[in-house]
């Protein structure tokens, strides 16, 4: 079997995936208008502590905060806040089971799946804000908040890569939260955490930068930086050159090593699994 | 099984005083009767609903059935319920670290430091954890909508608010609550306050106006389902948008900002002028200190705007079920 052919399944499912979420237009624009507001919310909070603040409390200036506030707007469906509910229904009610007949790897399966639903679900809202950011609020006379280009063209090509990155790495910290589902059954303790971890140490709360230098430089490395702080700051300049390279490869090498950990749990937990009904 | 329980209280109750509540145990099986009481010529309307002062009663005793009916299923997954409380509990947590990063970094907001910022924090979770505990019925409420059960809830002689909001109940929501009540101690004894009986009113007052605000933007966006029917996670977008913007005080944003927060949803007016008063910090937009007494006044104000909403959706309500 040709590889092509053995690909086959896994570019069905992400084709399928994508049109299915892509018919909630209203849930899109909801989110959009959400998403706006939120970022014009936290720009003029972080704009109102830079002016009461000395000015030199931080490197990170205000010309970096406003492409990544608005970027993590723009790419906020990429990042892993909830679990796709009808997998994790799935390995709750064992559905699962029926997967498993399948001539496919699951692992490949739940992981194309939840890439073409992190895509579909970002695709809408980050054109339409990147309209707005980039174009509209210049016109409304808020020209200091709007998206500016990237900061060259070495920035705009790494930036490209590591959001590339961060929509995989995304995609595996659920797909290992999933595998886990074999032993905790329930998903109650992923949907009230999760987005508060993601938050908070991919640095939508607070840009990373801008905590406590210790504890900026242990998020640093922590997986969760990959999925928003190292592509944004690439985009702003405020992260170049060499230590730029750094933190793709630590993104690369956080993404092979939750892969490999959700295959060893995804067996380990099909190996005790025990479906039940007729 | 609990229904039983209840009818049986009832009976007890009303062979002593003929008690409100015993009104209100009996109406629901009176549902099953329809039958009955039109052969003996009753109106279909059945008794005469308490009036007044008792009615008030009626529906409180009413509420505290519901209450006591939704902690015990609740406390039936005691680990679920734990977890949520954790949950609710680290969110907050967690944006409240983001407000002391911010500060560590900056030194203050506006003139605002952290102690101050904990009280505005502190008051404003702690009105909205309430509202959420009590609200969370018209969370779900675009649920009954869709599945055309709010039916139900028409024809039984009750207010249809009393029932939507009896529906549910989060205790889950006091991990928040108790995460901003330590916050709002914490600000309150770090802030240096002009303590006198009058702040000690505008403090109780804030707290029950911000529970007040965010009661009445639960049941508006509810209302709106009459229209829309579906969902449009609207009530966690403008109850989070509220949080959110309510967090700082009104001075740290643009001028459409704040007049949006002053004049539409005002959880600005209601958080901002009485706290600013509470830690006696002159308004730089000018106001008199009186007024941090008087804003709370708009939480009621809007509070009346969205049961008038909801009185013309309820009318509006054609069912969804067949």
């Amino acid at each position: 079997m040709t590889l092509s052919r053995r690909l086959a399944p896994y570019r069905g499912v992400l084709r399928m995936r994508w049109r299915e979420t892509l018919q909630y237009r209203v849930a899109a624009v909801a989110g959009f208008g959400t998403q706006l507001y939120w970022g014009l919310l936290r720009l003029m909070v972080l704009a109102a502590f830079y002016e009461s603040g000395p000015a030199g409390a931080t490197d990170f200036d205000f010309e970096h905060v406003v492409p990544y506030v608005w970027l993590g707007q723009a790419l906020l469906g990429l990042f892993p806040m909830r679990l796709d509910n009808e997998l994790a229904d799935g390995v709750r009610s064992g559905v699962v089971a029926g997967e498993l007949l399948r001539p496919i790897d699951l692992y490949s399966y739940w992981f194309w799946r939840m890439v073409a639903w992190r895509l579909a679900l970002t695709a809408p809202r980050c054109l339409l804000m990147l309209v707005v950011a980039v174009a509209l609020l210049p016109l409304v006379g808020l020209g200091e908040w709007a998206l500016g280009a990237p900061a060259g063209g070495a920035a705009a090509g790494l930036y490209l890569l590591a959001t590339a990155l961060a929509l995989l790495l995304g995609v595996a910290v659920t797909a290992t939260l999933l595998s886990l589902m074999f032993w905790t059954v329930s998903s109650e303790g992923a949907r009230y955490v999760l987005p508060v971890i993601v938050w908070f140490g991919g640095g939508l709360v607070v840009p990373l930068p801008l905590l406590p230098d210790g504890l900026a430089a242990v998020l640093g490395y922590l997986p969760l930086a990959g999925l928003m702080d190292v592509p944004f700051r690439i985009y702003t300049g405020h992260l170049a050159g060499a230590e730029a390279l750094l933190r793709l490869g630590l993104q690369l090498g956080w993404l092979a090593a939750l892969v490999l950990l959700g295959r060893w749990l995804l067996a380990r937990g099909l190996r005790r699994v025990v479906i039940l009904g007729g | 099984m609990a229904a039983d329980r209840g009818d049986g209280a009832g009976g007890r109750a009303g062979d002593g005083d003929g008690s409100a509540a015993d009104v209100a145990q009996r109406r629901p099986s009176g549902d099953g009767d329809a039958r009955g009481g039109a052969r003996e010529g009753t109106p279909r309307t059945g008794p005469a609903r308490p009036a007044g002062w008792a009615a008030l009663v009626d529906a409180g005793r009413l509420y505290l059935r519901y209450l006591a009916a939704h902690l015990r299923a609740q406390l039936q997954y005691p680990a679920a319920f734990a977890l949520q409380a954790a949950g609710t509990l680290l969110i907050t947590a967690v944006e409240f670290v983001g407000v002391w990063a911010l500060v560590r970094r900056f030194g203050n907001v506006r003139g605002w430091e952290l102690p101050e910022l904990a009280v505005l924090y502190g008051l404003l979770m702690l009105g909205f954890s309430t509202a959420e505990m009590v609200g969370r019925g018209f969370d779900l409420f675009s649920r009954q909508v869709r599945g055309g059960d709010f039916d139900r809830l028409l024809l039984r002689p009750r207010h249809t608010v009393l029932q939507v909001a009896g529906a549910e109940f989060a205790f889950a929501r006091l991990g928040r609550w108790l995460q901003a009540a330590v916050i709002l101690t914490w600000g309150l004894t770090a802030a240096a306050i002009p303590w006198n009986a009058a702040r000690v009113v505008l403090l109780v007052e804030t707290a029950a106006a911000v529970t007040v605000l965010f009661l009445g933007v639960f049941v508006a966006t509810a209302a709106l389902t009459f229209w829309t029917v579906q969902s449009l996670e609207l009530f966690a977008i403008v109850s989070n948008g509220a949080v959110d913007a309510g967090s700082y005080p009104a001075t740290a944003y643009r001028r459409f900002l704040r007049r949006f927060l002053f004049y539409v949803l005002p959880v600005g007016t209601v958080t901002y002028f009485p706290v600013a008063a509470l830690l006696g910090r002159p308004d730089p937009l000018g106001t008199p200190e009186w007024f941090g007494w008087a804003a709370p006044a708009a939480a009621p104000l809007f509070l009346a705007a969205a049961l008038l909403l909801w009185r013309l959706g309820v009318r509006h309500y054609s069912s969804t079920g067949s």
